[in-house]
């Protein structure tokens, strides 16, 4: 299987180029957000104002890093459980969200928003926070800063591994995958 | 009497947390290599050897193998001709606790008030101690770091006596499967069975942290744990659940006596990262 090296931002026909089950090397910029940043930007969106960040072309990656050491870029920071953003997740994509990066399933409704508007779901390893630090060249925080860990990261990776496990016609690698795999017993 | 500071066991209480956050454990660092060996789906081995990477990274550079650098928890056995002073076990436990997140750069990840404010602690604790009193003068200590996505997709079920062992096997293989990839699988599944509504999830807690593969001593059971980990490993989930054979690493049974009218069940998954360690004062 071919590996793809996308480079962000994603354009809508970068991410049409994707299918489920591809490897990919993502380079660029990501922004990371999870649960307590997930609610604040649609309380925003909701109130109609600005984000902290510009939702264009961009991915999100689920995710709240270790404390960075000193000399490093950023601590181990692999990603967390996708399902807990999924009420949020479809506000975001309307709004112009690209690409999400995170672990585990996401909602029919999550699918539904990506499938009209043009957005890929990809699976970084969880567990694997220190290989994946590695591919991180820098980290800034750009909002949240006293959400600590939960706080808004702008990140610089270099040749981030990442599967694309839901692509943008709703094809499910977590349905795909373990039904090709399943024994009758 | 003997006698322990409260010094004494923070000193040697710090260095074993950093331990468990970053150097995973000898026998879960061989299973997860054997699972990449045989693993049939590319995209699985793949990312089985992405772990391998990742422990290896892990130790040598001292940094967490996992972001998720969990809610400390303490299983500690006193014997009880220990007395510890200066303070209590408890403050000991808290302190070090504070110290290893704070100087390992390890993540809080502790808030206070779980319903409202949701405020973090600041010292990733207090942690959750299980203390058992056994005969003796030392204490032992395991550490256990614990991650929330695998403890989010953990269940508890009081099933009918009567239901038997068939129905245990079926609780056991839905929660794995309803949890798919959410707890970073090859996970290891540590089941409690008996007791009651506090103790079977105990129970299971602390088969979590029996070396891996490690049969339980009834041979009824390890034959349980070895059917039950078959069946899971055919489910299809597999490496991160994105389908494969790796769904787990070990299913680790422990049990205790119940009210004739139970048959409670505790599931506790933990993701691949099955990390802890202990130590004896």
């Amino acid at each position: 299987m071919a590996i793809h090296h996308i480079q962000t931002p994603l354009t809508p026909e970068a991410v049409s180029g994707l299918s489920t089950g591809d490897e990919v090397l993502l380079s660029g910029t990501i922004y990371t957000a999870r649960d307590q940043a997930h609610s604040r930007l649609c309380v925003l969106l909701d109130k109609g104002e600005a984000l902290p960040i510009d939702l264009k072309g961009t991915i999100i990656y689920f995710a709240g890093p270790t404390p960075t050491p000193p000399g490093k870029a950023v601590g181990s920071v692999g990603p967390t459980t996708s399902g807990r953003m999924d009420a949020f997740s479809p506000k975001l994509i309307r709004a112009g969200l690209k690409g999400m990066i995170g672990k585990g399933s996401r909602s029919p409704e999550v699918i539904e928003a990506m499938k009209s508007n043009g957005a890929v779901y990809f699976a970084a390893t969880g567990g694997a926070g220190a290989l994946i630090a590695q591919r991180v060249k820098s980290s800034t925080c750009v909002a949240y800063q006293e959400l600590g860990p939960e706080a808004i990261y702008k990140m610089e990776v270099q040749d981030f591994p990442l599967v694309v496990a839901i692509d943008s016609k709703g094809e499910n690698l977590y349905i795909r995958g373990p039904e090709e795999y399943r024994k009758q017993t | 009497m003997r006698e322990i500071t409260i010094e004494t066991i923070e000193k040697q209480v710090i260095p074993l947390c950093l331990t468990a956050a970053y150097d995973l454990p000898e026998d879960v660092r061989q299973a997860i290599a054997r699972a990449a060996d045989s693993e049939p789906s590319p995209l699985g081995r793949s990312m089985l050897n992405q772990l391998v990477e990742n422990y290896v990274i892990a130790a040598r550079d001292r940094v967490p193998i996992c972001q998720d650098t969990g809610v400390a928890i303490f299983f500690v056995d006193v014997g009880q001709e220990v007395r510890v002073t200066g303070g209590t076990l408890q403050d000991a436990l808290t302190n070090a606790t504070a110290a290893a997140w704070s100087s390992g750069y390890l993540r809080m990840s502790v808030v206070e008030d779980p319903m409202f404010a949701r405020k973090n602690t600041g010292i990733n604790g207090p942690p959750i101690i299980h203390i058992n009193l056994v005969p003796g003068d030392k204490i032992k200590i395991t550490m256990a770091p614990k991650g929330g996505g695998s403890e989010n997709m953990s269940r508890m079920a009081m099933l009918k006596p009567t239901a038997g062992a068939a129905a245990v096997a079926d609780f056991i293989f839905e929660t794995v499967v309803t949890a798919g990839g959410n707890p970073c699988p090859p996970i290891v599944v540590g089941v409690g069975v008996g007791g009651n509504f506090e103790t079977a999830p105990i129970l299971a807690k602390r088969a979590l942290i029996r070396p891996l593969g490690q049969p339980n001593p009834n041979y009824k059971y390890a034959d349980f744990e070895k059917m039950m980990l078959e069946r899971i490993n055919s489910s299809g989930v597999g490496p991160q659940g994105l389908g494969g054979r790796a769904t787990a690493l070990a299913v680790h049974i422990e049990h205790c006596q119940c009210h004739i009218a139970s048959l409670p069940v505790a599931v506790n998954l933990n993701c691949h990262a099955a990390r802890h360690a202990s130590l004896e004062i």
